[in-house]
């Protein structure tokens, strides 16, 4: 996308439930000279944080995830980013920004969900609530329109222009929001096809063979004929590609309109893709060229936010995180704690925020899953004041009601 | 019928409908088939009442003044860039056309840039599948709706043919949607004359050698519509009529043909019988000597046509393919074409006993929805209105069925085997409706409102595994119990 227009209705109705929607945030603190932007990135299906930034400091490491096990030497190094911490080797972009003091890396944390389902895990991470439920808002728009009540921004003459057929739940809400979306669409992941495939394989053979056959032959296409087997990592690789170019372009397109002198200061968009249960590949599979895209993302957010980066945060977060150890199928189940991503200019960076439960069997939650010891929330209330200047009373009872214990982690932000 | 009315009822609406809508398995439980013979026992059964929605000679006038219009302003400027090169030469580049544009311009619907401004036909043809989306949307169960898809696609139209596309959605109107729960005879007279027909298969313009115009203009016959007549719409291929059987039918049937647009008159566009086109004469067609009687000797050529054993068969096999199985039991198409043949032809009476026939319910549920009736079965099961028709017609090029636009007279194929291919594209589909649904949709409630007692184990196994709601109803519209019915 080249230049920037108003969404038509077209486009709207076109658009795959909204990858980007935001509210419109005037001037936050514009009394301070600051005019910060906040984009948060949701990683549906559940981020392995331990594949992500890997604790190769921690003894138990090597034993629990064997030859899987992300480490600092080999074909697949991962970057250090201190004793204990190394990031993914597919993201050197977010370590270029960690080293620079622009990223942290915030470990072991989890959201006050403890069971293991997708979506009512996808909730409490977007509505802010304590437990599941039927939720129509979410943190982030409870948050920004918490401060338009506060009286601390001007939001005449800045009426969204459209809603789109669906938002993210975290942006919904009272707030005006509005969506957009790239133009061209991502086709059905890889994952979905799989699924899919798995199900024909059991209920129904003849749509098995039919869709067998479309993998194989779309491998190919896109391939550009070069081979006939849709296992050829050069079919795999030009996949790749259009998940990599999607990411970016649904990221970059984002970071112009948060950019512009009277965009929108806050918004949110989703990634899927994450649900690793089978040959997850950490180093070198699928969860390695995922991240890849998620880095592209990062820097194309980076690039197309031009001199506002400096007043930037970005978070990337996950619904829940996955077991430790490898399955039986070289991926991993659902589990508890994740990481979560934080980058931008205006971070005090270049930390791993964490309080490291330990890889033990005794350690784990339920003797398989990471042990959340930092909560989500504290993260998200710690950015949400210190950046956006929301007030202590509405972080608590209205952006993450029933958070009276769960204290805004301090001084992440520069 | 020994099932589980819910089992019944969930059946009924994927394989006699378009799939249920909100709490549509519930609604009809206490009676599905009850529930599904009610749709044609309607008074206006089939009908779509809209007010806004041109008739066909309304609409081939408009299209033909739209294109007349564009013709002169295509001029105009041609002649004002010959100006503009070559000044002291052309002096008079007619205003009036760009006026016209202007016109034009200012009567798009607000917020559209004319630039973007679809053509006028193009407009005629989205405002029909608006409306046929809605019908098919809005029904309770759409057995009527089904059947006025399956009567339109046995007597299809192109909307890729000359000025046809203004045309097909009020042919669809006019032509078939009356007679679903009619006769055949008055459907087969209405279809073979109205002008979307006479324009697709090029009997406006065919002429008898021996009629006025034949021999003022030495031009002659066009058998392509006698021929789709017999073939496809009435008796079926290799049923005993011969080359001179078409010859014969096609002379019988020239002279039907439409008012010609560029005279003005009032009913121009519209069904004309042009008495200077006609064959005179009298004709053999299977054995059957039709005397000369104008108009009359067509239409008595197609009533007897209406009433032959072969077409009572014809029509029983495909109904029941369409519905049933590629390969129907015979003996319900034996049932169909036998009640066919006794009430002469009554479409109400065949359809009630297709729906009341065991078999009917019993096949198993192997038949592959065709993409515009998954289309329409994934908006209703995830409550998304169509609102705009544009996504859905583009969808429906995607997946190889687009609306009105057959790839030949014998319309689209009933056989799994012919849509299997699509499958991927359908998941692309899916999954873009995945994002779209809204996201308050609990994956395990849609299972429930939309398969109910046919959802697998697996599927509601994988649907509840999906790693986000989008995914979650991808996998849903995808799977077996979904896609078949």
């Amino acid at each position: 996308m080249n230049s920037l227009h108003a969404p038509s209705r077209r486009e709207l109705l076109l658009a795959s439930g909204a990858l980007f929607a935001w509210t419109y945030l005037p001037r936050v603190a514009r009394a301070e000279g600051r005019d910060p932007r906040f984009l948060t990135i949701i990683l549906r299906g559940a981020l392995d944080g331990l594949g992500t930034v890997a604790p190769v400091g921690d003894p138990d490491w090597l034993s629990l995830r064997g030859d899987k096990a992300l480490a600092l030497e080999g074909a697949h190094a991962a970057l250090p980013l201190d004793s204990m911490f190394a990031l993914n080797p597919a993201m050197p972009n977010f370590h270029r920004l960690y080293k620079a003091g622009q990223a942290i890396v915030v470990h072991a944390a989890a959201t006050p969900y403890r069971e293991r389902s997708h979506f009512d895990g996808q909730d409490v991470l977007e509505s802010g609530l304590p437990k599941p439920g039927a939720a129509d808002t979410g943190w982030l728009n409870r948050a920004f329109s918490s401060i338009e009540r506060g009286g601390r921004i001007d939001s005449k003459g800045k009426e969204a222009f459209a809603v789109g057929p669906v938002v993210p739940l975290v942006v919904r809400g009272p707030a005006p929001v509005v969506s957009w979306a790239p133009p061209r669409l991502p086709p059905a992941s890889d994952d979905t096809m799989m699924r899919l495939l798995d199900l024909y394989r059991h209920t129904d053979p003849a749509l098995a063979h039919a869709l067998e056959e479309r993998m194989g032959l779309a491998a190919i296409a896109r391939a550009g004929g070069i081979s006939q087997d849709p296992a050829n990592p050069a079919a795999k690789r030009a996949g790749v590609a259009q998940v990599r170019a999607y990411f970016a372009e649904a990221a970059g397109s984002a970071a112009k309109f948060l950019a512009r002198e009277e965009g929108p200061r806050v918004g949110a968009l989703a990634f899927d893709g994450w649900d690793t249960h089978a040959n997850e590949g950490a180093s070198d599979g699928r969860l390695a060229q995922l991240l890849g895209a998620l880095d592209g993302a990062i820097a194309a957010i980076e690039t197309e936010m031009g001199a506002a980066w400096r007043e930037t945060v970005v978070a990337v977060v996950t619904e829940f995180g996955r077991t430790a150890r490898i399955n039986g199928t070289a991926g991993t189940d659902h589990g508890t704690a994740t990481v979560a991503l934080l980058a931008g200019g205006a971070l005090k960076g270049g930390r791993v925020v964490a309080d490291w439960p330990g890889l033990k069997p005794t350690d784990l939650l339920d003797g398989r899953d990471l042990k959340p010891t930092t909560d989500l929330r504290a993260v998200l209330k710690g950015v949400l004041k210190d950046h956006l200047r929301v007030a202590d009373d509405a972080l608590t009872n209205k952006i993450f009601p029933g958070s009276i214990n769960v204290h805004p982690a301090d001084g992440l932000i520069a | 019928m020994a099932l589980d009315p819910k089992f019944q009822a969930a059946l009924a609406l994927h394989r006699f409908g378009f799939g249920p809508r909100g709490d549509g398995i519930a609604r009809i439980s206490h009676d599905p088939r009850e529930a599904v013979l009610a749709e044609i026992e309607a008074p206006n059964a089939g009908r779509i009442e809209n007010s806004n929605l041109l008739n066909s000679g309304e609409a081939a006038r408009a299209a033909y003044n739209f294109r007349q219009e564009r013709k002169a302003k295509r001029l105009a400027e041609a002649a004002q860039r010959d100006m503009a090169n070559n000044a002291p030469n052309i002096a008079e580049a007619p205003e009036q056309p760009k006026d016209m544009a202007k016109d034009m311009a200012q009567n798009a619907p607000a917020g559209q840039q004319p630039k973007q401004q679809p053509g006028l036909p193009q407009q005629i043809y989205l405002e029909e599948a608006k409306a046929r989306a809605d019908a098919a949307f809005a029904a309770n169960i759409g057995f009527a709706e089904r059947l006025v898809w399956f009567w339109s696609n046995h007597f299809c139209v192109s909307a890729d043919k000359g000025p046809t596309r203004a045309l097909c959605g009020a042919f669809e109107r006019e032509a078939i949607r009356p007679y679903i729960a009619g006769h055949f005879a008055d459907m087969l007279l209405a279809v073979e004359s109205h002008p979307a027909m006479l324009i697709y298969l090029d009997n406006a313009r065919s002429i008898g050698p021996d009629s006025i115009a034949g021999l003022r203009q030495h031009k002659g016959l066009n058998e392509n519509l006698a021929r789709e007549i017999l073939e496809l719409h009435t008796l079926g291929v290799r049923t005993g009529y011969t080359q001179d059987d078409v010859t014969n039918f096609a002379k019988v049937i020239t002279g039907w043909s439409i008012t010609p647009l560029k005279n003005g008159a009032p009913s121009a566009g519209e069904f004309n019988f042009n008495p200077r086109m006609h064959e005179p004469g009298a004709q053999t067609i299977m054995g059957k000597t039709y005397a000369e009687s104008s108009v009359g000797q067509g239409r008595a050529v197609l009533r007897d046509l209406a009433q032959h054993p072969a077409t009572a068969q014809h029509i029983a096999t495909k109904l029941a393919r369409h519905f049933i199985a590629d390969d129907p039991p015979s003996a319900l198409v034996e049932r169909l074409a036998k009640r066919f043949h006794n009430t002469g032809g009554d479409l109400k009476e065949v359809a009630k006993t297709l729906v009341t026939s065991p078999e009917a319910w019993a096949a198993p549920r192997e038949k592959l929805k065709r993409p515009g009736e998954w289309l329409l079965a994934s908006l209703r099961a995830s409550g998304l209105e169509p609102k705009d028709v544009r996504p859905l017609i583009q969808a429906q090029n995607l997946m190889g069925e687009p609306l009105w636009r057959p790839p030949a007279p014998n319309g689209f194929s009933d056989n799994n085997a012919a849509w299997m291919d699509g499958l991927a594209q359908r998941l692309d589909i899916a999954n873009r409706f995945g994002q779209r649904v809204p996201t308050q949709l609990e994956p395990d409630a849609l299972v429930e409102v939309s398969l109910g007692p046919l959802a697998s184990d697996e599927t509601r196994k994988t649907v509840k595994r999906a790693e986000s709601r989008s995914q979650a109803v991808a996998l849903l519209l995808m799977a077996p119990e979904f896609q078949r019915r």
